[in-house]
């Protein structure tokens, strides 16, 4: 009993469940889930598809956390990647072609990937705090994707390319195998390579990792191209969801979001450490909280606030000086000339 | 001709500014005069006052992101109580005051006394900010307070037939007190050592936890006055006022020589930096074929290029000591 309390899955999993119960209890026919032409339909499958885009998000994020970086592009970076596909496809003759979704789906990623690549060289290269590495690609990012939409909302009308947001395989949304595999990949590459390793390594300290034999400038360089990849694949999800790109509000406040997931999932925000199952979990309660908001009937706008109050309080249960403050043990480790300072000040 | 190191940056942007001033003088008919000048702090009183405080946050070695939505915010509370309530503006500006300055406080606190770092606790009060927004209106609420209009519309004449309006005066004030505050009171040279060394000023004695607090109160009681000079501006309260105006902040402060690691910086390098992305949006402007979302990139670009050339003059200055 004891080690699944302190197992760091527990406390998200029950987070999820207690929500999930409130539901049931709420509104019974919030587990119900029909088939209808061949796909499953409910407000669980709701939270998977609507979550999709948060979940690929917030794991590319968790490396970057992981790191001890942020990325606050990633926003910005949604919407660029749903602009630049939505622009190609409706630049083209026949909508509808395979080969010119791919292309513009290929190329929508390739300027992701790029737009990562670009934040990784400032962070690991020139040195600059990712805050405000990320911050610049967050503000001119939103320029660009209103540059590329014209300000326009540019709508599409291809159903093959709705098919990756809308359509489903084998009864679920295309979306949930989309994110399956991406975890999938992030998984294997962090948990069964050495590349994990060196990602919490570079975490802990960049400078003796490097000292160790690790190139640190190239896993930092990785860890930000693929958060821009997960952007990209997230701004794919969109804007073919809705069929539409919108530079201005398209992936508005996934910031928050992801890292909302992130340290719910466990991850801290100091680097080291990191829990991508977790994050999953913690997409999943980010989205069914929306739900929950929606159907209680509690005015969609305040979700924000809700948010921001949850984000402070994980991190203030994170925090360490905060626990202690609660357990009524002040300055046992602090070091003693800071603690007469301290007591100095407090005076 | 030497000058002192420690001037470089003021200096650079000092040049800059006056460089596109005078590219833009030869290259558009119209701009070479006092009114184009005038214009750049008319448009730009709000961002000084912003900029203002956010230089002091920078230079104790924090940051903060909350500044747009607390001008939001501010916008919001101002024009739901004046124009749905009948407040008069006498109860509701130094309300709102109040309002950005407790908001400072309360994360200042945090940030001190729970040691989370400053971008997460300031990203909350960002959110926390624009859903309050959110709660009072969607929509846009529309002022037609005769106080605020009249605020809005009053041009002080100067000799030359050039006019200024009262936001401007507010916003000079503010950088007046601002390097006052800084460079001639103990609270300014406290920051100045918690940005050089938070632990050297600890162990000097020096009172960590009021300045540090105290600083993201300034910052706080400056979006919200930035707040009530923005809602002269647009005579409007809408949750989406200032997006983005984080960046522009912060851009106005590094440009103006601050170094984001804390510690070194000056109030007339922000104004200077101020004063840079006011010129850029003129000629942008005067360009006339560009569109607008330009403004946003090139302010990125420009302000990608300064924190370089920081790094390149601080790298300098280490192989120069050593």
């Amino acid at each position: 009993m004891r080690q699944l309390y302190k197992h760091h899955l527990f406390w998200p999993v029950a987070i999820l469940f207690s929500l999930l119960l409130f539901n049931f209890i709420y509104s019974p026919d919030f587990f119900s889930i029909v088939v209808r032409d061949g796909k499953l339909y409910g407000s669980l499958i709701d939270i998977l598809n609507f979550g999709a885009p948060l979940m690929l998000v917030s794991i590319g994020m968790t490396l970057v956390i992981a790191t001890k970086g942020i990325d606050l592009s990633v926003g910005s970076i949604v919407a660029i990647a749903g602009a630049l596909s939505c622009l190609i496809i409706s630049r083209g003759n026949d909508q509808n072609t395979l080969s010119l979704v791919l292309s513009a789906m290929g190329m929508a990623l390739l300027l992701s990937l790029f737009l990562g690549l670009w934040n990784g060289l400032l962070v690991a290269k020139a040195g600059i705090q990712p805050i405000i590495a990320t911050l610049i690609l967050m503000v001119a990012g939103r320029g660009i994707a209103q540059l590329i939409t014209s300000g326009q909302i540019i709508t599409v009308n291809s159903p093959k390319y709705a098919f990756i947001g809308t359509g489903a395989l084998a009864a679920l949304p295309v979306s949930v195998f989309v994110v399956a595999l991406m975890l999938a990949i992030a998984l294997l590459l962090t948990r069964k390579s050495a590349l994990g390793l060196f990602i919490e390594a570079v975490g802990c300290n960049p400078e003796a990792s490097r000292l160790s034999g690790i190139r640190s400038v190239m896993v930092l360089m990785l860890v930000y191209v693929f958060c821009g990849l997960c952007a990209g694949i997230a701004g794919l999800l969109v804007s073919s969801n809705v069929s539409s790109a919108d530079g201005n509000n398209a992936g508005l406040w996934y910031e928050l979001d992801a890292i909302l997931a992130v340290v719910i999932g466990g991850t801290s925000l100091n680097g080291g450490r990191f829990y991508l199952i977790g994050t999953i979990i913690g997409a999943l309660i980010i989205q069914t909280l929306t739900t929950t908001i929606y159907m209680i009937g509690i005015p969609p706008e305040i979700t924000l606030v809700v948010k921001a109050c949850v984000v402070l309080i994980v991190c203030l249960i994170q925090s360490e000086t905060f626990r202690k403050t609660l357990v009524h043990r002040w300055n046992t480790r602090h070091y003693t000339a800071e603690r007469e300072a301290t007591s100095h000040v407090n005076q | 001709m030497s000058i002192n190191r420690k001037y470089v940056p003021i200096v650079v942007t000092t040049s800059l500014f006056l460089l596109m001033f005078i590219a833009g003088s030869f290259r558009y008919n119209g701009f070479f005069s006092p009114q184009v000048l005038l214009n750049l702090l008319i448009d730009n009183a709000f961002l000084l006052i912003v900029a203002v405080g956010m230089s002091f946050v920078i230079i104790s070695g924090g940051i903060d992101l909350s500044v747009g939505a607390v001008i939001a915010l501010t916008t919001m509370i101002s024009a739901s109580l004046v124009q749905q309530l009948n407040w008069s503006p006498i109860i509701v500006i130094p309300l709102v005051l109040l309002i950005g300055a407790l908001l400072g406080c309360g994360m200042g606190a945090i940030i001190h006394y729970f040691k989370i770092q400053p971008f997460i606790v300031t990203l909350a009060g960002m959110f926390l900010a624009r859903g309050l927004c959110y709660v009072i209106s969607i929509q846009t609420i529309t002022i037609d307070n005769p106080f605020y209009t009249a605020m809005a519309q009053t041009k002080i004449r100067l000799p030359g037939g050039s006019f200024i309006s009262i936001s401007v005066i507010i916003a000079l004030v503010v950088v007046a007190a601002a390097i006052y505050i800084a460079h001639y009171t103990s609270f300014g040279r406290n920051v100045y050592a918690i940005g050089g060394s938070e632990q050297s000023a600890l162990l000097m004695g020096l009172p960590v936890a009021k300045t540090k607090i105290l600083v993201y109160t300034l910052s706080g009681l400056c979006s919200a006055l930035a707040g009530v000079v923005f809602t002269f501006y647009m005579l409007s309260g809408y949750g989406l006022h200032a997006v983005g105006m984080e960046l522009d902040t912060i851009a106005a402060v590094v440009i103006g020589g601050t170094l984001l690691t804390g510690g070194v910086g000056y109030i007339v390098g922000t104004f200077f930096g101020v004063m840079i992305q006011g010129i850029i949006q003129t000629i942008i402007s005067f360009e006339g074929t560009l569109s607008s979302w330009w403004t946003k990139i090139v302010i990125g670009l420009l302000l990608c290029l300064f924190i370089l050339l920081q790094k390149v003059l601080s790298a300098r200055q280490a192989i120069f000591k050593s």
